[in-house]
C-alpha cells in the first residue's frame, strides 16, 4: 500500500514528506528527479517510475508533484485516485492547493493525511467526514481559537463514518433549504484541415449544490434519459433504480458534490457549434509565413458562443508575428512560442478575423509540422447533447426546497488540426 | 495567521528554544510548540533530540495536542526505543477509554510505533479492540493486525490475531469487513503459501453483500480479493459477475479497473454462446472508454491495461477506434500507449481512418512519436493485406519529406512489409536507395542493407552500393557488419562473376580483423559453407525464408492470460508477471486464468488445465522490431547449428581448392583464379600444407590452430568431427535429474559441458510413461550467471513409451541474473504435452571457465596484491597423485590457465588464473609437496562468494 508521500514543487524542491510506515529516504526522489529531467516538460514525466527498491507514483497538479512511494504491488490506480483526493481536499480546505497554501497550513495537512491514509490504507477521504474531524481554517476560527483556546480537532466520532451513507452527516440545519444542479457539457472533438470531424464526444457531468435540512431522499428524473449509457455514478445513487427505471433516486452529501458524470460517446452525432477557417503557410526559403484565422458559429441551436479563445503552439522555428485582429487582443510569447487569442463573444454579422505575417528565424529549414488550433467557448443555458432535466422530488422532509438547474457547454480537448 | 509562522525560527539554539516552551506550563504554549516540532519534522529536519519533552505532553485530555504527539512519537519512536515504553502507559490506558474515537486512535498509533518492545504490550489492547462494540475500533483494529505483521510476525500468528481477523470477514459493518479483507490481503502478500484468505461460496457471498455497502476503497479491496477466487460452475461465475458489474459505473476509476478484472476472469468460464456472455462484452467497453477521459496519469494506467485486454478479447472494443487518436496536447507518455492500441484495433473496416491519422501524427513535432507512428503504418500494411498498398504509398510520400529520422524509420519498416509480402513491393526500392546517404542508424543501416542483399539481382549497382557500405566496415555496429556480411555473401551467391573480390574482402574483414566472435564464426560458416558445398550455401543463405506473421509486439498467451489476472496492478503497467520485477515476493504464486466449464463437468476440479484456454488460432508472435533483424540472422544461421549439413569429414578437397568443386558449375571458366585467390588466404592456408586433406587439419592442428585463429576457427573444426581430439573440460557422466516419478513418467537425466567456448546441457529425455510425449520445451529461471537456452529445445519426434533421446542444449550466459543460494543453483522447467515439470540441478562452475582467462604476468601480479587479503580464501585438495605439470595442462584443459610456475623450498607453486563468462578473474596459487598428496590451495577474487565454487570445480576436474 502507499508507504509515502512526498510534495514537490516545480523547481524541485521537496516542501513536504509525510510517511504511513517507515520512514523512506528523501534520496529516493532522485529517481523521479531523474525522470523529470528525461520528460523535459512537466506534463510529460511518466506516471509511475520504479526505482530498485520502490515503485513512485505521481500525479502532476497545481503546479505540485505528488510524489507517493510504493513498495509492494498495489493498483497504481487505487494510488492515483487517492492521490487526486488529497489534492481535491487541500483545494477544499485551503481554497487552493499551492505549495503556499500547503505551507501555510502545514499542521492541518499532516492532520489531515494522517486521518485520510492509516498504514497505507483509505481512511477516511469523504470531505464531509474530514471536515467534522479536523475543521478547516477560517480567519474567524483561529480568532476564535486563540482567544478561548479550543482546538480545530473534533473530538467525537463522525457521525457518518459508519452509517450506510457514509457521505451524509446527521443533524444538518438550513434556513433556506436549496438544492441546485449544473450540468456541464463539454466537446473533446478533433477538426481535420478540411473541416470534418475526426472524431467528436461529450463528457458531461451533474455538479450538485444541496443544502438540504435532515435526511432528504431525492430523485432526479430526465426528459431524455436515453441518452446517458455510459455513466459513472456518485456512491449516493441507487444503482438498482436507475437500472430499471432511470431515475436518479438518493440521499445527497450535505455541499457540493459530483452527482453523475457521463459520455455520450463518438457514435451519436455531436454538434460542433464553432468552425474555423484558416490558412497558415510557410514560405520556402523566406524565413516568413503568412497567417489568417476566422472563427465562426455553428450548430450553435441559436445561443450565443462566449468566451471564446484561440491558443496555437506555433513551430520553434517561428520568432515572432506580426498580426491584426478584427476582434479581442491577442498575445504571442516568443519564447514557448504560444500564441493566444482572446476573442470573446462571436457576432455572426461580424466574424473575428485574425491575420497578418509570420517571421521565422533567418535560415532555419521550413517547418515541418502545422500547428494545431485549441479553441475553448463556452454556451450558457445549453446542454449540447439535448439532455434535460425533467423534475425533481424530495421525500423524507416536510419542507419546500428551492430548487435550480443551470445547463452550460464548454469546449473540452477542442483541437483543429490545420 | 498561518502555520508558516512555525517555520520562522531564530537563529540561536531552535532546538533549545522549543525545549523550554514544550515544558512551558500554559496549555496554548506546548501546543504551538509542538506544531512547531511538526512543521520541522514534516520538512524532514530531525527534531529527534526533543523525544522525551514532545512525549511529556502526551497526557492531555486536548484532542488535538495528543494527535499531534502521537504524530511525533510515529515518526521518532525508532530511534528511540527505550523513550518510547514510557508511551506505553498512556497507549494501554486510551484503548479503553469510553470515546471510540481515542481507543481507534491509541490503537492505530501504537500499531505504527515500530518497537519490538511496544509489539508486546500492544497485544492485549489489540485483542480487546478486535472485538470492541464500536465498529470504527474494528475496523482500526483490522488494520493494526497488519502492521503488527509487518513488524512481528510470528507474534501475530503465536498470538491467533489471524483467526480473529478471518472472523472479521463475517462482521455485520461493512467497513470492519473491506479492512479486515485489505489486512489479509496483504499479510497473504508475503506469505503466498499460506491460506488466509479461504474463500469459499459463503464467504464469496458475504464479500459481495458487503461490496455494495463499503467505501470506495474498500470496494477495491474485496474486488481484488474476489478475483483470485475460482469459482466452481459457470453459473457461480455467471452470478458473481452479474453482482460485480454495477461498480462499472463507480466514479473511482479503480474500482472500475478492479471490477473489470474480476469480469475479465470469470468470463473465461462463460460459454460464448450465452447471451449472458455478449451483454458483459458489451458492458464492458464504455467504463473502459470512460477512463481515458481522466486526468492523464489515470488514462495512462488505464491503456496500459486496455492493451492487455484488446490483445486477449479484441471485440471488445473493436467500435471504439476513435476515442484512441491521439490529442496533440496529451503527454507523451499518453501518444505512445494510444498508438499502440491503434494498431491493435486496427481492421480492414477502420484502416482508412487509422492511416489518415497516423500520416497526420508522422508530421508531429515530437520526435519519439513521429518513429513510432511510421511503425505503426508499417504494423498496419503488416495486419491489414488490403491496406498494404496504401500503407506503402503512404511511407513513400513520407520518405519524400526527407525528414532524417522519419526516412529512416519507414526503410526500417518497409524491410518487414518485403518481408511480410516478397516480390510485390520491389518498385519501391530505387526510391529507398536514393536515400542511401542519410542514412546513420544503425537499424536503418542494416534494415537497407538487407534490401540490396535480398533483392540484390534487381538493383544494378547492388554491388557498387554494398561496396560504400564497405569502406567504413569497422566503424560500423555489429548489427550492420552481420548484415552486411550476409548481404554480400547473398550477393555472391547471386552474381558469382563480379563480386568475388567483394566476398573475399568482407570474409576476410569479418573473421581476420574482427574482435566480434559472432561476427568471426558467422564468417567463417560462410566460408566454408561457400568452400565445401556452394550449392549447399544457396540453400541455406537464399533459402525462402517464412513470412513473418501479422501481428508484431504481441504478449505471448500465457503471459497475456496470467497478466489478466493482474489487470489494475502494477504487473499490467509493465506487462510483466510480479514474480519478475515486485521485491519481497516470495515465490509469487502464479495466477492463472479459470478454464472454461460447462455445467455438466462442473464436478472436476477447475486447476487441472490451466494453460489449456488459449483461443485456437492465436497468431504466432514474431519478436519486436528491434530483435527482427537477430530474427533474420538465426534463419541464416539455422541448418549449421542444428545439425552439419556439410558432411565435410568426407571431402576431400585440397586445402587450395577451397572454393573449387561445386562452385564450378556456379561460375563456369572463371573459377580457377578464384580458386587460387581464396585457397591463398592466410586463415585457412595455416591449416594444411598445400594438399593435405581437408579432415587433416582437424586432428592434428587444433592445438597450433587454436591459437592464432581464435574461437572461431576452433568451432569449424569442432564441426568437421574432430570431437574428440580437442581438449574440452572435464563433463561429468549424466545423473538423473528429474526422476520419472515425480515428472508423470518423463525422467531426465544429464550434464553440463564446455567445448571450446560454448557450454552446452546435455540431457537425456526418456519417457517412461504409456502415452506418446511431445512438444518440448525448455526454460531457465534466472540465476547467478544468466545461463540460458541458447535455442529452443529441439525433439524432433513424438518420444514413445520406453524410448530416449539425447539432445545437447546449446547454452549461452546472456540471460537475466538473480544470484541464487547455492551460487550454481539452476533452476529449470520443462514442458511436454502432459504437463510443466520444474526440477533444479547444480552446474559445475568451470562450464563458465572462459578460453581468454589467461592473465598478463604482471597484471596477475599487480591484481594479487590489490585484492584485499580478506578476501583470500584457502582450500586444502586431497588425494590428488598428479605432479604440477600433469595439473597445468590438466586444468588448462578446463580454461584454467597457468602463468607462472616456481619452485620454493622444494614446492613447486602455480600461479593460475581464470575467468568467468560475467568477466570476473579469479587468481589462484596451488602449493604443490611431492611427497605429499594434498595441494593447498589459496583463491583471491573480488567477488569472494565464488571462491569455494572454484574450489569444487578444481576437485571435479582434478580428480577425474
Amino acid at each position: 500500500m502507499i508507504h509515502s508521500l512526498f510534495l514537490i514543487n516545480c523547481s524541485g524542491d521537496i516542501f513536504l514528506e509525510k510517511h504511513w510506515k517507515s520512514v523512506v529516504s528523501q534520496s529516493v526522489c532522485d529517481y523521479f528527479f531523474e525522470a523529470q529531467e528525461k520528460a523535459v516538460d512537466v506534463e510529460n514525466v511518466p506516471p509511475v517510475i520504479s526505482t530498485p527498491h520502490h515503485y513512485l507514483i505521481s500525479i502532476y497538479r497545481d503546479k505540485i508533484f505528488f510524489v507517493s512511494v510504493i513498495q509492494t504491488e498495489v493498483p497504481p490506480l487505487f494510488v492515483i485516485e487517492f492521490l487526486h483526493r488529497v489534492a481535491d481536499t487541500f483545494q477544499d480546505y485551503f481554497g487552493e492547493c499551492s505549495e503556499t497554501s500547503i505551507k501555510d497550513n502545514v499542521v492541518i495537512v499532516y492532520e489531515l493525511l494522517e486521518e485520510m491514509l492509516d498504514n497505507g490504507f483509505p481512511l477516511a477521504t469523504e470531505s464531509n467526514i474530514l471536515k467534522e474531524l479536523i475543521k478547516p481554517p477560517t480567519i474567524l476560527r483561529s480568532v476564535v481559537n486563540s482567544i478561548t483556546g479550543s482546538s480545530n480537532v473534533g473530538d467525537t466520532l463522525p457521525t457518518g463514518q459508519l452509517s450506510n451513507i457514509p457521505w451524509r452527516r446527521a443533524g444538518v440545519k438550513y434556513t433556506n433549504n436549496e438544492a441546485y444542479f449544473d450540468v456541464i457539457e463539454e466537446i473533446d472533438a478533433i477538426i481535420d484541415k478540411s473541416g470534418s470531424t475526426v472524431f467528436a464526444e461529450i463528457q458531461g457531468v451533474i455538479d450538485s449544490c444541496i443544502k438540504l435540512s435532515g435526511m432528504p431522499d431525492l430523485s432526479l428524473s430526465f426528459m431524455n434519459p436515453r441518452l446517458l449509457d455510459d455513466v459513472s455514478f456518485h456512491p449516493c445513487i441507487r444503482f438498482k433504480r436507475w437500472e430499471s427505471e432511470r431515475v436518479l433516486s438518493f440521499i445527497p452529501p450535505d455541499g457540493n458534490f459530483r452527482l453523475i458524470s457521463y459520455r455520450v460517446s463518438s457514435q451519436n452525432l455531436v454538434a460542433i457549434p464553432v468552425y474555423v477557417k484558416h490558412m497558415i503557410s510557410f514560405k520556402e526559403n523566406s524565413s516568413s509565413g503568412r497567417f489568417d484565422v476566422t472563427i465562426g458559429p455553428k450548430q450553435n441551436m441559436g445561443k450565443t458562443v462566449e468566451g471564446v479563445v484561440m491558443t496555437v503552439h506555433m513551430p520553434k522555428a517561428v520568432l515572432n508575428m506580426n498580426l491584426t485582429s478584427t476582434q479581442g487582443n491577442y498575445t504571442f510569447d516568443p519564447v514557448t512560442k504560444v500564441l493566444t487569442w482572446d476573442i470573446g463573444k462571436i457576432t455572426p454579422q461580424k466574424l473575428p478575423n485574425l491575420k497578418g505575417i509570420v517571421n521565422l528565424q533567418s535560415g532555419a529549414p521550413k517547418p515541418e509540422e502545422n500547428p494545431s488550433l485549441n479553441i475553448q467557448f463556452k454556451i450558457q443555458q445549453l446542454a449540447i447533447s439535448g439532455l434535460k432535466v425533467n423534475r425533481l422530488d424530495m421525500y423524507g422532509e416536510k419542507y419546500k426546497p428551492f430548487k435550480g438547474v443551470k445547463y452550460i457547454t464548454k469546449a473540452g480537448k477542442f483541437q483543429v488540426r490545420t | 495567521m498561518t502555520d508558516s509562522k512555525y517555520f520562522t525560527t531564530t537563529k540561536k539554539g531552535e532546538i533549545f528554544e522549543l525545549k523550554a516552551e514544550l515544558n512551558s506550563d500554559k496549555k496554548e504554549k506546548k501546543k504551538e510548540a509542538v506544531k512547531k516540532v511538526i512543521a520541522s519534522m514534516t520538512v524532514g529536519k530531525d527534531v529527534s533530540a526533543l523525544f522525551p519533552d514532545v512525549v511529556n505532553c502526551m497526557q492531555t485530555d486536548n484532542l488535538e495536542l495528543k494527535k499531534l504527539v502521537y504524530l511525533y512519537l510515529m515518526n521518532y519512536a525508532k530511534s528511540q526505543p527505550d523513550m518510547a515504553i514510557m508511551a506505553v502507559n498512556t497507549f494501554v490506558k486510551d484503548c479503553e477509554d469510553p470515546n471510540p474515537l481515542i481507543r481507534a486512535l491509541a490503537v492505530r498509533t501504537m500499531g505504527c510505533i515500530r518497537v519490538d518492545k511496544i509489539t508486546e504490550y500492544l497485544c492485549e489492547p489489540l485483542r480487546k479492540c478486535l472485538k470492541d462494540e464500536d465498529p470504527y475500533v474494528r475496523k482500526t483494529a483490522a488494520v493494526c493486525v497488519a502492521k503488527l505483521h509487518d513488524i512481528n510476525a510470528q507474534l501475530v500468528e503465536d498470538q491467533g490475531f489471524l483467526d480473529t481477523l478471518k472472523d472479521l470477514i463475517s462482521d455485520s459493518n461493512p467497513m470492519v469487513v473491506a479492512n479486515a479483507v485489505a489486512a489479509l490481503s496483504e499479510i497473504a502478500e508475503s506469505h503466498p503459501s499460506s491460506n488466509l484468505l479461504d474463500l469459499n461460496p459463503q464467504s464469496i457471498n458475504k464479500l459481495l453483500t458487503a461490496l455494495n455497502e463499503c467505501t470506495e476503497w474498500g470496494q477495491i479491496f474485496i474486488l481484488d480479493c474476489l478475483a483470485n477466487y475460482m469459482p466452481k460452475d459457470d453459473r457461480e461465475a455467471q452470478s458473481i459477475c452479474e453482482r460485480v458489474t454495477p461498480r462499472l459505473s463507480h466514479a473511482n476509476s479503480a474500482v472500475v479497473l478492479s471490477a473489470v478484472k474480476v469480469l475479465m476472469k470469470f468470463m473465461e468460464m462463460l460459454s460464448k454462446d450465452l447471451d449472458y456472455y455478449g451483454t458483459l462484452l458489451k458492458k464492458l467497453a464504455p467504463p473502459l472508454v470512460t477512463l481515458l477521459s481522466a486526468e492523464p496519469e489515470l488514462q495512462y494506467v488505464a491503456l496500459r491495461n486496455i492493451n492487455l485486454i484488446v490483445q486477449k478479447r479484441p471485440e471488445i472494443l473493436k467500435h471504439e477506434m476513435k476515442v484512441f487518436f491521439v490529442k496533440y496536447n496529451d503527454p507523451i507518455y499518453v501518444k505512445l500507449e494510444k498508438l499502440d492500441i491503434m494498431i491493435r484495433l486496427a481492421s480492414q473496416a477502420n484502416i482508412a481512418q487509422v492511416l489518415a491519422e497516423l500520416k497526420e501524427y508522422a508530421t508531429e513535432v515530437d520526435v519519439d512519436f513521429v518513429r513510432k507512428a511510421v511503425r505503426a503504418i508499417g504494423r498496419c500494411a503488416i495486419k491489414v493485406e488490403q491496406s498494404a498498398e496504401r500503407c506503402v504509398s503512404t511511407l513513400l510520400d513520407l520518405i519524400q519529406t526527407k525528414v532524417n529520422y522519419v526516412v529512416q524509420e519507414a526503410i526500417v519498416v518497409i524491410k518487414d512489409i518485403f518481408r511480410k509480402y516478397p516480390n510485390k513491393y520491389e518498385s519501391v526500392i530505387a526510391t529507398l536507395c536514393e536515400n542511401l546517404d542519410s542514412l546513420d542508424e544503425p537499424e536503418a543501416r542494416a534494415a537497407m542493407i538487407w534490401i540490396v542483399g535480398e533483392y540484390a539481382e534487381r538493383i544494378d549497382n547492388a554491388d557498387e552500393l554494398l561496396e560504400s557500405f564497405l569502406e567504413g566496415f569497422h566503424d560500423e555496429s555489429t548489427q550492420v557488419q552481420l548484415q552486411l556480411l550476409t548481404a554480400i555473401v547473398k550477393l555472391f551467391l547471386k552474381k558469382p562473376t563480379e563480386t568475388q573480390e567483394l566476398v573475399q574482402q568482407v570474409l576476410s574483414l569479418a573473421t581476420q580483423d574482427s574482435d566480434n566472435p559472432d561476427l568471426r564464426d558467422r564468417g567463417y560458416i560462410y566460408w566454408r559453407l561457400l568452400s565445401t558445398d556452394p550449392v549447399a550455401a544457396k540453400e541455406v543463405v537464399l533459402a525462402e525464408k517464412p513470412l513473418i506473421s501479422e501481428e508484431t509486439d504481441l504478449i505471448e498467451p500465457t503471459l497475456l492470460d496470467e497478466l489478466i489476472c493482474y489487470i489494475g496492478t502494477l504487473a499490467s503497467v509493465y506487462h510483466k508477471p510480479p514474480s519478475a520485477f515486485v521485491e519481497g515476493s516470495r515465490g509469487v504464486v502464479h495466477k492463472s486464468l479459470p478454464p472454461r466449464t460447462g455445467s455438466s463437468e462442473s464436478a472436476e476440479s477447475p486447476d487441472t488445465a490451466p494453460s489449456g484456454v488459449q483461443a485456437p488460432e492465436q497468431p504466432a508472435v514474431i519478436p519486436t522490431q528491434g530483435d527482427l533483424l537477430g530474427d533474420l540472422l538465426n534463419l541464416d544461421l539455422g541448418p549449421p547449428v542444428s545439425g552439419p549439413p556439410m558432411a565435410t569429414s568426407s571431402v576431400q578437397m585440397g586445402a587450395v581448392d577451397l572454393l573449387g568443386g561445386g562452385l564450378d558449375s556456379l561460375m563456369g571458366d572463371e573459377s580457377e583464379g578464384l580458386r587460387s585467390d581464396v585457397g591463398g588466404s592466410p586463415a585457412m592456408g595455416g591449416g594444411g600444407s598445400g594438399g593435405g586433406s581437408f579432415a587433416a587439419p582437424s586432428t592434428a592442428a587444433p592445438a597450433n590452430l587454436a591459437a592464432p585463429l581464435g574461437s572461431g576457427l576452433g568451432d569449424l573444426f569442432d564441426l568437421t568431427g574432430g570431437v574428440g581430439t580437442l581438449p574440452g573440460s572435464y563433463v561429468a557422466p549424466k545423473t538423473v535429474w528429474l526422476p520419472a516419478m515425480k515428472a508423470k513418467g518423463l525422467e531426465i537425466s544429464g550434464t553440463f559441458s564446455r567445448q571450446v567456448g560454448s557450454i552446452s546441457m546435455d540431457l537425456v529425455l526418456t519417457n517412461k510413461a504409456l502415452q506418446v510425449m511431445s512438444d518440448f520445451a525448455i526454460q531457465f529461471n534466472r540465476n547467478s550467471f544468466g545461463l540460458a537456452p541458447a535455442a529452443p529445445l529441439q525433439v524432433h519426434a513424438p518420444l514413445a513409451p520406453n524410448q530416449s533421446v539425447e539432445i545437447s542444449l546449446p547454452l549461452n550466459t546472456v540471460g537475466s541474473v538473480m544470484k541464487m543460494d547455492p551460487l550454481n543453483n539452476l533452476q529449470v522447467a520443462v514442458k511436454n504435452n502432459i504437463d510443466v515439470f520444474y526440477f533444479s540441478t547444480l552446474y559445475p562452475l568451470h562450464i563458465l571457465f572462459v578460453e581468454d582467462g589467461k592473465m598478463e604476468r604482471q597484471m596477475f601480479l599487480a591484481t594479487w596484491k590489490d585484492i584485499p587479503n580478506e578476501n583470500e580464501a584457502q582450500f586444502q585438495i586431497k588425494d590428488c597423485s598428479l605432479n604440477a605439470d600433469a595439473i597445468s595442462s590438466k586444468l588448462q584443459g578446463s580454461n584454467i590457465f597457468t602463468i607462472a610456475k616456481r619452485n620454493v623450498e622444494g614446492q613447486d607453486m602455480l600461479y593460475q588464473s581464470l575467468k568467468l563468462t560475467n568477466g570476473i578473474w579469479v587468481l589462484a596459487e596451488l602449493r604443490i609437496q611431492p611427497s605429499n598428496p594434498s595441494f593447498m590451495l589459496s583463491l583471491k577474487c573480488r567477488a569472494p562468494e565464488v571462491a569455494p565454487y572454484v574450489f569444487q570445480a578444481y576437485e571435479t576436474v582434478l580428480k577425474n
